[in-house]
């Protein structure tokens, strides 16, 4: 029988295990430093714990590192890592090298039950979410950790159909016990699931990114089915709710689709749909993927539509396409072929 | 076999103040097939066929959403759900007695129907905003191809059939005979030559249903804007 993983557990967790399994209190804070500062690679390695508690943990838990089964390197610089999280279930994660940053973007579930019309990750269905570790893992395991500065949970998966592992993780992530990152260089990307976003906004302080693509809700639910369950003036309503302050920052991605949603109407309708929210707005290529109805809007059209969204006084950017050769580029990433081999 | 057991509903002016839910009194849970059972309690809102509820146990699990299957006008909420493996709501719901309580929401979704021609395209227990649907008269220029594993998978087809005839088409992956058809509901999709062009799609199931579902539709001809779809969340 599988045992437990202790990479991924959190202080609180940590706490009642070490009670649980006869361990000094003291102990908590020398395995979180052993799974989360220091690069051990098994249990036995956590040296300076007693070898009766190495044992004990032994007894019921495996470490759960897994190191990337493969890499693929993208002529930009891009690589994207395959991860196995389980029996023919894998996720992939995308390393984004720039000039002065470099950025991780990272998988929350094994497929996605959105069914969004215009991502490669709904084709696959879904299998499963991810445990806290399993989602840390793609950063702790990532040959570049050292360099990375931003994380990005924009990978396979809905994070938010997967909170509570995802907010395990980003404590991990942020917390003086785990890798100390401000939640500041963290981004967590939503279509738009409102209890869930709530939820997050009140128990993390990471930045929020929310899949608009179109701010009409007749458009949106032709492409984006969970405009079923959650409305676009609901959705728009829940996010103008929160005060985000001067530091955390809400954007808002934007895929733009030939004749579609890329025209001044929807400037105009933006426009007014933001107003009042300090937002901006992330303007994304689209990267066609097969059987598609959509076509994307050309280089032409996205910089008008940019301009176009400034001049309203949205601040708005063109996300650079990275890492389309292999697949790793925003709405590509899939592990279908694997499942089906 | 069917047990429907009314009662009031419990406390109905007592709003929960987890989001907004209810607490009401469940009038029966019956299961239908191998583990996969109705809920019903007194309906306590207005609704359009079509729409969903949020349920969610007492001071425990969050809530889920949950497709109403009962009509509008029916005096009870039907709530149609398989007991997921994994799930934390569901296997607290099967074992559910009358009296029992559970939290319910007003209802919410877009998912409804028209007046106009549709196809209805449903797997297991997808079927329910279709029941709804049915069940508040929308009959007229529909068609409801409905996915399942075996003959009794069917739910509610003692009422689709009189009411659909041969627009009601019951695909089964694993039995044949009986006016089945044998195979998945993709697999029947795939057989026909020509779709309708004007009536609007609606597809209700996992996420692996209907986007491979969609994927058909839209290879046949169909533009994306004639589906709408509706994912277990």
């Amino acid at each position: 029988m599988k045992k437990e993983e202790l990479f991924g557990k959190t202080w609180d967790e940590l706490v009642i295990i070490c009670r649980e399994l006869n361990m000094p209190k003291y102990a908590v804070r020398q395995v979180t430093d052993w799974l989360y500062k220091k690069s051990v690679t098994s249990i036995d390695g956590m040296t300076n714990l007693a070898a009766e508690y190495r044992e004990a943990l032994k007894e019921r838990f495996d470490l759960g590192l897994t190191p990337p089964m493969k890499v693929q390197v993208s002529a930009d610089g891009t690589k994207k890592y395959l991860f196995q999280t389980g029996p023919n279930r894998y996720v992939e994660a995308a390393y984004i090298p720039d000039e002065d940053r470099a950025t991780l973007c990272i998988s929350s579930q094994v497929g996605c039950k959105m069914g969004c019309l215009f991502c490669m990750t709904g084709k696959q269905g879904f299998q499963a979410n991810l445990t806290p570790g399993e989602i840390v893992n793609q950063i702790h395991s990532l040959p570049e950790r050292e360099t990375l500065t931003n994380i990005v949970y924009m990978g396979m998966g809905e994070p938010f159909d997967n909170l509570e592992a995802v907010l395990k993780s980003i404590e991990i992530l942020t917390a003086e016990w785990g890798y100390g990152w401000s939640p500041r260089r963290i981004t967590v990307s939503t279509i738009g699931i409102i209890p869930s976003m709530l939820s997050f906004l009140e128990r993390s302080q990471a930045h929020l990114a929310v899949s608009l693509h179109t701010p009409f809700e007749e458009e949106r639910r032709k492409i984006m089915p969970v405009e079923q369950v959650y409305p676009l003036p609901e959705l728009i309503k829940a996010v103008k709710s929160w005060d985000f302050g001067r530091q955390r920052r809400i954007s808002f991605e934007y895929i733009l689709f030939k004749d579609f949603n890329d025209t001044p109407k929807h400037v105009k309708e933006l426009a007014r749909l933001l107003n009042g929210l300090r937002c901006r707005i992330n303007l994304i290529r689209f990267h066609p993927i097969p059987g598609t109805p959509l076509e994307g809007s050309d280089d032409q059209a996205i910089k008008a539509f940019k301009d176009a969204l400034n001049e309203k006084g949205i601040l708005t950017t063109i996300r650079a396409s990275r890492g389309q050769d292999i697949y790793a580029a925003c709405g590509l990433l899939s592990t279908k072929e694997l499942l089906s081999s | 076999m069917l047990c429907y057991l009314y009662l009031q509903v419990f406390n109905v002016d007592q709003e929960n103040m987890q989001e907004g839910l209810r607490e009401v009194e469940i009038v029966s849970v019956e299961e239908i097939a191998d583990k996969v059972y109705i809920l019903e309690f007194e309906r306590f809102f207005e609704f359009e066929a079509g729409q969903i509820i949020k349920l969610a146990w007492p001071g425990e699990a969050k809530p889920r959403l949950y497709s109403i299957a009962s009509g509008e006008k029916q005096p009870n909420i039907q709530i149609l759900f398989n007991v997921v493996g994994e799930g934390q709501l569901t296997p607290m719901m099967a074992g559910m007695r009358h009296g029992d309580k559970i939290l319910a929401s007003m209802p919410l979704g877009k998912f409804t129907g028209t007046g106009g021609p549709a196809w209805w395209i449903a797997q297991g227990t997808g079927i329910a905003p279709f029941a709804s649907m049915l069940r508040s008269g929308q009959t007229h220029n529909k068609t409801l191809i409905h996915g399942g594993r075996y003959h009794n998978s069917f739910y509610y087809q003692d009422e689709f059939i009189p009411m659909l005839g041969e627009r009601y088409i019951r695909c089964s992956s694993k039995d044949s005979g009986d006016s089945l058809y044998h195979g998945r509901v993709t697999d029947y999709l795939k057989s026909i030559d020509h779709l309708p062009v004007g009536p609007l799609y609606y597809l209700c199931g996992s996420a692996e249903m209907v986007v491979e579902t969609r994927d058909i539709l839209i290879e046949k001809g169909v533009g994306f804007g004639e589906i709408v779809s509706e994912i277990y969340f």
